[in-house]
């Protein structure tokens, strides 16, 4: 009776991890072509003008690198590869790319997590503040404001805050993710501020933090003013909902109401539109990580791309995909243990 | 059961004209938007001075004769925000236009025809989702070099799929309605059935989602531009002017009136589409249920 | 009286009965709708312990908003004169914070489908638990071995693994009986149920009318029984009240209204009903 009860949930699961790999294995292909479709030679930009010039060296190199294989070998070889967690070496550093990713990821993870974090906290408040004064002043300021969110160009606004809160009155850090004469935490997560807490230094978790409060301020509007929109919808929705009535009929407090009937009914849009926002944020910390100098998984891409780097091109393209699917499956997993008729009924 | 009666009951978009003029947002919006439109149209008239002509005058304030200052190449930072309206909006709107059009066809021929057209489609689409914009863009604009014509190729390969999922679920939902099915037992063909009948009804939908999308086209091309992947210097554009500023920190107004500029517009079409979002869909808007 | 109310002492100390005294509602004007709606218009209705007092009429007389204005759950903007007079107090003067303590607790209410006015992603546990823990002084173990007498009271099979489960679990008689349960849990004595057999099916809509009458008589709860349907009214009504556009047109003893409506209205809504409905019913209660 309970295994039978559960097994909506295997069957619901099994099929969506299946989804998620097919789909990693099309952004392998996708990364992988596009990265091939370059007109103009890696080769010659990762040897310099001087030594592109002798065919010899150029010779040797492309055998080195794999790239005088017939494009198909080199993509089956590239996927071999992969499953044994070998993404290749950068055409810029000759260092493995898993391990140049492994240094810069937990860096964007860090200030997209702590952006997340926040923006779901004011994001949901706003809008259920929105929804509960519809139509009114409250609303309206909202509303501008979270539309002001969602049209201020991120690197200009990460350029004004670095402007008045770093450069001109020093309130806050404008760059990287420690004061220079700091050492980086012992690593065990690569993420600073759960590293420094875990050596109990204090000091270096402040510093951390403090340098994560400018950027990652910069990246939660954006995504606030996302939130806010929808999360005011998905509340309104729920307000006209029958439950929402019977609630206050028995006498609850409003907090509770809110709390414990509205915004759980509100929460499968919201979450949903938390997964969509979690790729707006990784957009959005190219562009701030190359403000605030945050040496991050933005500004990686960003270097490969512009030196024509194709294998960390790949990598990037690849890390990013299985991230946006690995959140995009745990929203479908959520739904599973949010919403108990999603087991049933898919 | 000819056409000409069945017809009749098909939804039209629930659309009038005159209650955008109801929301002073949306007049607000309105508004600037057709003075930034005048702005680009008669730029030349306007500009106190070319936008790309350098001078001895470098890095001077805001102040005559220079209304907003000049760069760290003596140009005139207002004039060159007035020509860069010449820029991002006829891109914007080209870009919007080409994945509305590429978008809904495909969007349109996944849902009418469904099967494998409709699985191969659909799964590309799920393809490009899975990429953050600005990575994806910022890969091809890189593979094909930067310049502004590459930009807005990137941005078409990135933009397409949002109007292919809308049309796509709009034409599946009227697919079984009876106007189709009496078109199929009238042995018209699929096409022309798709033609006549489908596209009008998903029209307003679609220009809703293309008055937001330009705003979104203008912030992601000038964020291309400031990454150095999108317009390339000396051209007056404001993603890239914002980027000359960070050079030079002291001279504020080179970065931060080319980005005011964008945000003026993009705010004025995020009103406009707000509101539009509304008239469609009132149940956002009006006070709660009567009982 | 149950064992379960043995936990609640001083009950004899609450008010009993309420009573409405020319009630009404309007909905201010608008922008769009110049002109104000009036909802309610005068209306009067006395409920009594053990008495079922059915509010008949069609969709848009009024009846559910004199339900919705005694719980304090009248749309936004609606506007409410009159006295609801319960316990020496007039409801609708109330500050939210006191109401809050009345409803839920002394008046609850039943609505009309059980599938939404239940919670899809709440357990059946907590929703009944929730306004006893707010209301009374009962420890979480407490709460748990009420619910469960409660969900006995109510006939639900297993109600111990019932309260683990969801809504969509049960079926819609099930679920109204879980609604019911969710009204009593705080042993009010004030139920107003809003037409809560309607999204029932016919073959357990009887099932659901006789716990109705029996919890009404056992636990001498006044019930305001708010339907459009005759044939349920006479089922288990002691009185009927029928309202058209917001007033009270006829009330009076069950028997008297539905064999001798005085009111043209009432004669309608009599002839309205299929075939002889009234006496098979009628001899159920």
């Amino acid at each position: 009776m309970r295994f039978l009860r559960k097994y909506p949930l295997v069957m619901f699961l099994t099929r969506r991890v299946g989804i998620a790999a097919l789909l990693l294995l099309g952004v392998t292909i996708v990364t992988f072509t596009l990265t091939n479709l370059v007109p103009s030679d890696p080769v010659n930009q990762a040897l310099g003008d001087k030594a592109s010039g002798d065919p010899a060296i150029v010779a040797q190199y492309r055998a080195d690198h794999g790239l005088d294989q017939p494009i198909v070998v080199q993509y089956v070889t590239y996927l071999q590869n992969l499953v044994q967690g070998d993404l290749g070496v950068s055409l810029q550093t000759s260092q493995p790319i898993a391990q140049e990713l492994g240094d810069v990821l937990p860096a964007t993870m860090e200030l997209a997590g702590v952006a997340i974090i926040f923006s779901l906290i004011l994001g949901v408040g706003l809008g259920t503040l929105a929804a509960y004064r519809r139509g009114k002043f409250t609303d309206q300021v909202l509303r501008v404001v979270s539309l002001f969110g969602l049209s201020v160009p991120t690197f200009w606004l990460a350029l004004l805050a670095y402007y008045f809160l770093f450069y001109q009155w020093g309130i806050l850090p404008g760059s990287g993710r420690l004061d220079p004469t700091l050492m980086p935490p012992p690593r065990v997560t690569g993420l600073y501020l759960v590293d420094s807490l875990l050596a109990g230094d204090i000091e270096t978790f402040g510093n951390a933090l403090s340098h994560l409060i400018l950027p990652a301020a910069v990246l939660t509007l954006y995504t606030v003013g996302l939130l806010v929109r929808f999360a005011r919808s998905a509340v309104l929705e729920v307000l006209n909902q029958d439950y929402v009535r019977a609630a206050r009929a028995k006498g609850l407090r409003s907090t509770s109401v809110v709390i414990r009937y509205v915004l759980r009914g509100a929460m499968v849009p919201i979450i949903t539109v938390v997964g969509l926002a979690f790729g707006g944020l990784l957009s959005g910390t190219v562009l701030v990580e190359s403000v605030f100098a945050w040496n991050g998984l933005g500004q990686y891409a960003f270097n490969a791309a512009s030196n024509l780097n194709l294998p960390a091109i790949m990598g990037v393209g690849l890390v990013v995909g299985v991230i946006y699917i690995t959140i995009n499956l745990i929203v479908d997993v959520a739904y599973g243990f949010i919403d108990p008729r999603v087991r049933v009924t898919s | 059961m000819t056409q000409s009666t069945v017809n009749p009951a098909l939804p039209k978009p629930r659309f009038r004209s005159p209650a955008i003029l109801r929301n002073p947002l949306a007049v607000i919006g309105i508004v600037i938007v057709c003075a930034w439109l005048l702005v680009a149209i008669f730029a030349p008239l306007i500009a106190p001075f070319d936008p790309l002509a350098t001078s001895e005058d470098r890095l001077a304030p805001p102040g005559a004769p220079y209304p907003l200052g000049t760069d760290t190449l003596g140009r005139d930072v207002l004039s060159r925000v007035i020509f860069g309206s010449q820029v991002s909006i006829p891109l914007s709107l080209l870009l919007v236009v080409l994945s509305m059009t590429l978008g809904s066809v495909l969007g349109a021929i996944a849902g009418y025809f469904g099967r494998a057209v409709d699985e191969i489609i659909m799964r590309i689409t799920d393809l490009v989702f899975a990429f953050p914009t600005i990575i994806l863009a910022m890969v091809i604009a890189a593979v094909l070099g930067p310049s502004l014509q590459n930009a807005v190729i990137a941005m078409l390969i990135v933009s397409w799929p949002s109007y292919a999922r809308v049309m796509r679920s709009l034409v599946m939902s009227m697919r079984h309605r009876e106007f189709v099915l009496a078109d199929r037992m009238l042995r018209f063909s699929s096409f022309s059935s798709l033609r006549v009948d489908v596209l009008p009804n998903v029209i307003g939908s679609i220009l809703v989602l293309a008055t937001l999308d330009v705003g979104t086209a203008i912030l992601l091309l000038s964020g291309l531009s400031y990454l150095g992947l999108g317009a390339v210097p000396p051209a007056a554009e404001w993603g890239s002017m914002i980027s000359v500023g960070t050079q030079n920190m002291d001279a504020w107004w080179i970065a931060l009136f080319p980005g005011i500029a964008i945000l003026s517009i993009v705010l004025a079409l995020n009103f406009i589409g707000d509101a539009l979002r509304d008239i469609l869909d009132p149940q956002s808007g009006s006070t709660g249920r009567a009982s | 009286m149950t064992a379960a109310s043995s936990i609640e002492s001083p009950s004899e100390s609450r008010a009993t009965g309420l009573e409405i005294r020319d009630l009404s509602v309007v909905l201010p004007a608008k922008r769009k709708d110049p002109s104000p709606k009036v909802l309610l218009d005068g209306v009067s209705l006395s409920l009594r312990p053990g008495i079922i007092s059915g509010v008949a009429g069609e969709s848009g007389s009024g009846k559910t908003m004199t339900g919705l204005a005694v719980m304090g759950l009248l749309p936004a903007g609606a506007r409410a004169s009159g006295e609801v007079s319960f316990g020496g107090q007039n409801l609708l003067d109330l500050p939210t914070g006191s109401l809050n303590r009345l409803r839920g607790r002394d008046i609850a209410m039943i609505f009309q489908d059980p599938s939404t006015s239940l919670h899809p992603m709440l357990r059946v546990g907590v929703q009944i638990t929730d306004h006893m823990r707010t209301h009374l002084d009962v420890s979480r173990a407490e709460a748990h071995e009420r619910a469960v007498k409660l969900l006995e009271r109510v006939r639900i099979p297993e109600p111990v693994e019932a309260l683990r489960k969801y809504p969509h679990q049960f079926s819609g008689g099930m679920r109204q009986r879980i609604a019911i349960a969710v009204a009593l849990a705080c042993e009010p004595s004030v139920i107003i149920a809003d037409e809560p057999t309607t999204a029932l099916d016919v073959t357990v809509q009887a099932g659901v009318l006789r716990l109705l009458r029996g919890l009404c008589d056992d636990l001498g709860l006044a019930v305001m029984l708010v339907t459009h349907d005759l044939g349920v009214m006479s089922a288990i009504a002691d009185e009927v009240t029928v309202m058209r556009y917001g007033s009270v047109v006829e009330h009076g003893p069950r028997f008297d209204v539905l064999t001798r409506p005085s009111h043209d209205y009432t004669r309608e809504l009599i002839a309205a009903l299929p075939g002889n409905k009234l006496d098979d019913s009628g001899s159920t209660s």
